[in-house]
């Protein structure tokens, strides 16, 4: 059911917030054993909150558009007095002392909270497997990864714990695993959602965002929870277009653009080709114009991504001291605790990334890395400014390959890196994209396709989707859903 | 930028990080920062001269708030989140030896 219609059946009263809740926390219940994809189930905090929406509505409040909506928080959102762990050691027991932004307005439209979801240690990672409590599995098949680093809130989503899920995308952290779980994911433009209380990895490329199972809710979760926040100084301080009215408008005459360098054939999948091709054939049905644009620079995303999201990184994690919060582990003088703290408190990937980063920065490097891969973001974002001179939005796959075995790329960090390549460019530019469902491949598994548009263009974005999802038509469910 | 990351290297990184790795981690940072910066150094190929450095997608002010009071995080949450608080301040270990004090 999608959150739209618990929001009517809520409003109307056909049925109450609690029931509805009930139902989804009788379902985790029952799936999270072979998936994993909370780190805390919020069983009490989530009848409370639905029992709170029945009461308003009893005593004839105005309801807010998420009255009653299930939504699983991904575990890097501070929620007052609540875990939030970040995956990681060092914050296990950390219960922050406020709400992020994004969880006061979820809260005041009356969204009901029912898990704080897996990810990768910090949001670094591809495959939710850099948890330190233990890897999220792929609905669909439960040998494989959910993708990451958001991947408990895709799981999430596409086993039925909620409608709703939020995400954070750094380099593809939303898109990637939505693609691998079947469901649609959405990065905002840089700046459009505020990440007031969204623990800082990136601090250039971070955005919070929505999963949903179908367009127009992700559409509705984004719209209840952008604009300005005074609280996040990278917040935009305009109104944005509205996305819902439009929605359905169609695509008649528009330009849309396949991006070559993100279209294979070396590294993808050719069933994930082979998709992209049926979203271009969908699109012509319906109307639009479809070429080739080159976006040359893009190629060089991935490399510059990796020396400019570990620097800042390894800036943003410095606050891991064992001073202030989180974990600490003694030692005799300060210099001793915090590297001892920091050495048990972080796993391997994060570890990594402090290194690359604080290496890339480091006297003697720091122009030949950081400052050159600043400059080839400059390139890209030259790039897709001259795309969209001729196109509205572009389209590519959003990652590669569909959903790869636990433990497949654990070893290779280099390997794990590279099922980013398509998502990582928008990053860079600070631009918004989407991944949707587009169909599965011969073992079963989803294959996402990302819709790319220039910077606030959000509702030609969700347009351009929401006529593939009509086209498309996927309504493939997981089959572990299927058997109950 | 052809440098290749030694040993020596990832200790000296992982002293500015304060990390205090264990020698099996020195070893395999030492391989695998070696081969992720290999591949990272692909920017080296792209031609950047007098192209400005874009280190934020947004062109950003600074943001100022009024300087108004206003109430802020509870003091004693703050503190009760602490690893070790006294006297209302962060505790930690001596940071000068003795004979350095």
């Amino acid at each position: 059911m999608t959150a739209r219609e618990i929001a009517a059946q809520v409003r109307s009263g056909e049925r109450s917030a609690r029931e509805i809740v009930d139902e989804h926390l009788v379902s985790i219940e029952l799936l999270e054993p072979e998936i994993h994809a909370c780190n805390l189930i919020l069983v009490e905090e989530a009848r409370a909150q639905a029992d709170a929406v029945d009461a308003a509505r009893a005593r004839g409040d105005e309801l807010g558009p998420l009255a009653g909506v299930p939504i699983a928080l991904k575990d890097n959102l501070c929620t007052h007095h609540v875990p939030t762990t970040c995956s990681s050691r060092i914050l296990a027991d950390w219960r922050p002392p406020y709400d992020a932004t994004v969880v006061t307005k979820l809260r005041e439209a009356g969204a009901v909270f029912v898990a704080k979801t897996n990810l990768d240690e910090f949001a670094m990672g591809s495959s939710t497997e850099n948890s330190a409590f233990g890897p999220t599995h792929n609905p669909w098949d439960v040998t494989r990864v959910p993708g990451g680093s958001s991947g408990g809130s895709a799981a999430a989503v596409a086993a039925g714990y909620a409608p709703l899920a939020l995400g954070s995308d750094t380099g593809g952290s939303i898109r990637q695993p939505a693609a691998l779980c079947g469901v649609v994911g959405v990065k905002p433009t840089y700046g459009r959602v505020s990440r007031y209380g969204l623990v800082a990895f990136a601090s250039s490329l971070d955005q919070i965002g929505p999963f949903a199972s179908d367009v127009e809710d992700a559409a509705l979760l984004l719209e209840t929870m952008w604009g300005h926040d005074p609280c996040d100084s990278t917040s935009i301080d305009s109104t944005p277009e509205p996305i819902r009215p439009a929605l359905l408008d169609g695509v008649e005459g528009l330009r849309v653009g396949i991006i070559d360098e993100l279209a294979g054939p070396d590294g993808f999948q050719p069933e994930v080709l082979a998709a992209l091709d049926r979203a271009t054939t969908v699109l012509e049905a319906a109307g639009a114009k479809v070429d080739h644009v080159g976006v040359p620079s893009a190629a060089y995303g991935l490399s510059a991504y990796y020396l400019i999201a570990p620097a800042e990184a390894s800036s943003n994690l410095a606050r891991y001291d064992g001073v202030r919060y989180g974990l600490r582990v003694p030692a005799d003088g300060v210099a001793e605790m915090n590297a001892a703290t920091r050495d048990v408190g972080f796993g391997a990937e994060v570890k990594r990334r402090i290194m690359l980063g604080t290496y890339a920065l480091s006297a003697g490097y720091y122009d030949a890395y950081y400052g050159q891969a600043q400059r080839v973001r400059t390139l890209i974002i030259r790039d897709f400014e001259r795309a969209y001179e001729q196109f509205d939005v572009l389209l590519s796959p959003t990652s590669p390959t569909t959903a790869f075995p636990l433990g497949a790329k654990a070893g290779d960090p280099l390997a794990m890196y590279l099922s980013d390549v398509c998502t990582i460019p928008t990053n860079l530019a600070g631009a918004p994209a989407m991944s949707i469902p587009a169909g599965l491949d011969a073992e079963g598994l989803p294959i996402g396709i990302q819709v790319l548009a220039p910077v606030l263009g959000e509702a030609v974005m969700f347009r351009a989707a929401a006529a593939l999802e009509r086209g498309l038509e996927f309504t493939a469910r997981p089959k572990l859903l299927e058997a109950r | 930028m052809a440098h290749r990351i030694t040993h020596e290297d990832v200790l000296h990184v992982a002293n500015l990080a304060r990390l205090a790795l264990t020698e099996r981690e020195v070893d395999e940072f030492t391989v695998q920062l070696g081969a992720i910066l290999e591949h990272a150094a692909q920017v080296e190929a792209l031609d950047t001269e007098g192209v400005p450095p874009t280190a934020h997608p947004l062109p950003l002010v600074n943001v100022l708030r009024a300087d108004v009071l206003r109430p802020g995080v509870d003091r004693d949450e703050i503190l009760a989140a602490a690893p070790e608080a006294e006297q209302h301040r962060f505790r930690v270990p001596r940071i000068l030896a003795e004979d350095e004090a």
